[in-house]
């Protein structure tokens, strides 16, 4: 519903702002222009996006996963302490985390969530520290190589696609280090 | 740093290759599958590619991406984030989709070497679809109450957009 809203205001704020500007003339070939651009698009990213699925799927194969999620084990208990003792529910996490590192979307979200429906039978209904933690670690994007971008960027021309890996990893660490110190601020001094 | 990264996308193809053979995995097969699942993303995504690309030539073109850019300048401008780039990190929590289809016409009008091309990509590279996610796993685990998830999880997102443009201007500007 969220997007219905979304692209109807924007269809109507580009009618408006339009006729409001004098460029009316110009919106016609831009919508036409906009939906065979995107296809063009869509065909050049291609390539890339089947390459870079493949060498994940390997990786999955090859159980690059399970050895992650092993090495995040250390850091996973400090962030989950409540559960820490809970060996089925750190391992799930543990795999939640590295698969999402992987980019491996499809394999993060049904471990994320069977870790979720474990956490919550402790407190049901209420989102726990433990379960707050868990969601803020998924809503921030942890992914080593953001396959998609790099398609879309090639398709645009670049020749080196990847070559804002350092930035976005750089990122990501902030972004997610953020999420993480409100989180633990906020189940200090949260009342509920 | 330069030959660092012109080895990281061949280094990561045959070392995973190698690891997977010496691990026994039938690396090619898995390379063959995991391009067809490629494929199968391609086409979830495409129509909203469309549609999304449509609308935002639309904006563009009637002018009100320019205003919007122009009223929010002076506060982005202040923390050093393209003025552009607005409308990507209004979508970027909503739907990833739509995010994806904002993001790559800033990276086709702008260039995908331009700092605005660049912020974007390192924007939707390092952030995620946070309201979707969040409704997601507090359905699955049935949570009415869900405490402080919400405003701590945009925080991280607000820190995503900002350290993005920090990052291209250090790193790559």
């Amino acid at each position: 519903m969220a997007m219905t809203v979304i692209w109807t205001g924007m269809t109507a704020l580009s009618l408006v702002c339009a006729l409001a500007l004098g460029n009316q003339g110009l919106l016609a070939p831009a919508a036409l222009e906009g939906a065979a651009k995107a296809i063009e698009l869509g065909i050049s990213m291609a390539g890339v996006l089947c390459l870079w699925m493949g060498v994940m799927e390997v990786m999955q194969r090859a159980g690059l996963a399970e050895k992650l999620a092993r090495l995040l084990h250390p850091v996973l208990r400090r962030l989950f302490p409540d559960f820490s003792g809970d060996r089925g529910v750190m391992d799930t996490i543990a795999a939640n985390v590295s698969a999402n590192l992987l980019g491996l979307g499809n394999a993060a979200t049904p471990l994320g969530l069977e870790a979720a429906r474990r956490m919550s039978r402790r407190t049901p209904g209420v989102a726990g520290d433990s379960l707050c933690m868990l969601v803020v670690c998924n809503t921030a994007s942890i992914q080593l190589i953001p396959t998609t971008v790099a398609a879309v960027r090639m398709a645009a021309g670049c020749q080196t696609p990847f070559d804002i890996l350092p930035a976005v990893w750089i990122t990501s660490l902030l972004s997610v280090l953020t999420g993480i110190t409100v989180a633990k601020l906020c189940s200090k001094f949260w009342k509920d | 740093m330069g030959t660092a990264l012109d080895l990281l996308v061949p280094g990561i193809i045959a070392g995973v290759s190698c690891y997977g053979m010496a691990k026994k995995v039938d690396v090619y097969d898995a390379l063959l599958q995991g391009a067809a699942k490629g494929l199968e993303i391609l086409w979830r995504i495409l129509p909203a590619l469309v549609t999304l690309l449509t609308v935002v030539a639309m904006l563009r073109a009637s002018g009100a991406l320019e205003l919007a850019a122009q009223a929010l300048g002076p506060v982005l401008g202040f923390l050093g984030i393209p003025p552009e780039t607005v409308g990507l990190m209004l979508v970027r929590p909503i739907s990833g989709s739509a995010a994806l289809g904002v993001g790559s016409e800033l990276i086709t009008t702008y260039g995908p070497d331009s700092t605005i091309g660049r912020t974007a990509a390192v924007m939707l590279g390092s952030t995620e679809t946070t309201f979707y996610t969040i409704a997601v796993y507090f359905g699955a685990a049935g949570i009415k109450k869900t405490r402080y998830a919400v405003p701590a999880a945009l925080c991280a997102d607000l820190a995503g957009f900002f350290f993005a443009a920090l990052t291209v201007g250090l790193l790559m500007g």
